[in-house]
């Protein structure tokens, strides 16, 4: 019994087999997470910024684009993406796919939980900045921002998180990231070890980030 | 600005102000001269606040005309931040930012709007904080700092900038009775060094002793303004015995 249950999941044989394939997929789910994090967090702080000037048009652009980013599931947007714009001749690889869909996704989600943040500073803070004699951007960015953005960061932290686990969905278009390698591995070795190694894999890759969004939490708890 | 020494360095005429159907500033005229500290009192509610934010257009009047050295706030292509640097503003609830310390509370503006570089703006910040009696507590943050502690970087902020004039809107509302001291302390200073001040306040004993007029206000007018010795002890209009005797009552 013992002994199957080692030679299904945690055989070593295959382990070592498939270890530099899993290694690869590892540093690109690594770099494909990081181009997430990058772009989707970087957008929806400039979304945010723009939609604190109340300019009525656009923010209704800003909430209709963010509404509906946050209603579709990833894995639909990453579909769509890779299967259906060909149609129209717009091409992209998998990982582009992914790493676009995902992006647009964090962006929707860092927007919304910025501008709460930006909602949240009270507005004595921008009254008495601008009675000094501070513009709307310098109050902006050195009063206000600062406050916001440490409300920020533990929903953010979370948030990020989820989204960023959602590199997996990368493998039904192909990307060779973790669970890609570990499906194919599993596919020609007849055994599940690969995904063991996967499952791993995505440990050592998120256990870490988990811990540190725990630690951000109580860092950043606000005393006023 | 090369202003007369007796021509007001604020001027308002004919202000009205409504939020809505709400109308809370009916026609105020009136004027404060250089070295002057006129204090504003009357019942909640009776556009005292509502007067003081409009004089540097926190709020935005809905009529009328506010002159600051002459300079008609009003007026279209106004740089109001270039006005704003001439009106100091003190808050009922301090509004220090709590991400900066003392210094950096003080200094802020001094490097944003006045250009200054941080040795420079840290060294008149010090000063105004020095001023307000609060030098050693230079590097601590506001959630550190007591409420009157707290009340008189408020005013270091505001003095650093060298204003024309300083609106105080209740600067010891909030506080413990214990504390309100040393924020009037420091007000009686800036008075002895000739700063204008106008105050909307409770602190009736302060008034008495420091305002060189007091003015009344009830339902968005004046209904009557004066020496402290004239209002306090000899008021002509019925609602102001009203508001003072309700004010001995606890």
């Amino acid at each position: 019994m013992w002994n199957k249950f080692v030679f299904t999941y945690f055989n070593w044989e295959v382990m070592a087999q498939y270890l530099p394939k899993m290694v690869e997929g590892f540093f690109l789910t690594v770099q494909l997470a990081l181009a997430v994090v990058l772009a989707g967090i970087l957008t929806g702080l400039i979304l945010a910024l723009i939609r604190s000037f109340r300019i009525r048009l656009l923010n209704y652009g800003i909430v209709v684009f963010v509404d509906v980013l946050r209603a579709l599931p990833p894995l639909v947007i990453i579909i769509m993406f890779y299967f259906a714009l060909p149609s129209i001749g717009i091409r992209m690889s998998g990982f582009t796919a992914t790493w676009l869909s995902l992006s647009l996704v964090l962006t929707a989600f860092a927007e919304e939980i910025f501008w709460a943040g930006i909602l949240a500073v009270p507005k004595g803070q921008w009254e008495a900045s601008r009675s000094t004699g501070m513009t709307f951007v310098q109050t902006l960015v050195n009063v206000v921002l600062p406050q916001a953005v440490r409300l920020t960061i533990p929903p953010l932290t979370n948030r990020t998180i989820a989204i960023t686990k959602g590199t997996a969905l990368g493998a039904v278009v192909a990307v060779g990231e973790i669970l890609n390698q570990a499906q194919t591995g599993l596919a020609f070795s007849y055994n599940p070890s690969p995904l063991t190694m996967g499952a791993i894999a995505y440990l050592i890759l998120f256990f870490p980030v988990v811990t540190f969004g725990r630690w951000v939490e109580t860092r950043f708890a606000w005393k006023r | 600005m090369s202003t007369n020494a007796n021509e007001p360095i604020l001027k308002v005429t004919g202000l009205h102000k409504s939020f809505g159907h709400l109308h809370v500033l009916r026609g105020i005229d009136f004027q404060v001269r250089p070295g002057e500290l006129v204090f504003v009192i009357g019942p909640s509610g009776s556009g005292k606040s509502t007067l003081l934010r409009c004089c540097n257009r926190l709020e935005e009047p809905s009529a009328g005309s506010i002159q600051v050295e002459g300079v008609d706030i009003m007026a279209r292509g106004v740089d109001i931040n270039l006005v704003r640097r001439r009106i100091g503003m003190v808050f009922q609830s301090f509004n220090l930012y709590p991400h900066l310390n003392a210094l950096g509370n003080v200094s802020l503006a001094l490097r944003k709007v006045e250009k200054k570089v941080r040795a420079e703006a840290e060294e008149a910040a010090l000063k105004a904080l020095t001023r307000v009696g609060l030098a050693d507590k230079a590097r601590a943050y506001p959630a550190e700092l007591s409420g009157g502690q707290q009340q008189r970087v408020a005013i270091a902020r505001a003095l650093a900038l060298e204003p024309a004039i300083m609106l105080f809107d209740e600067p010891t509302s909030a506080l413990d009775p214990e504390l309100v001291g040393s924020v009037l302390n420091v007000m009686r200073e800036m008075r002895k060094s000739g700063m204008t001040m106008v105050v909307v306040s409770h602190e009736m004993r302060f008034a008495r002793g420091a305002a060189d007029r007091v003015i009344f206000m009830d339902e968005g007018l004046i209904l009557e303004e004066g020496s402290p010795e004239k209002i306090f002890n000899d008021p002509q209009h019925p609602r102001i015995k009203e508001f003072l005797s309700s004010l001995e009552a606890h």
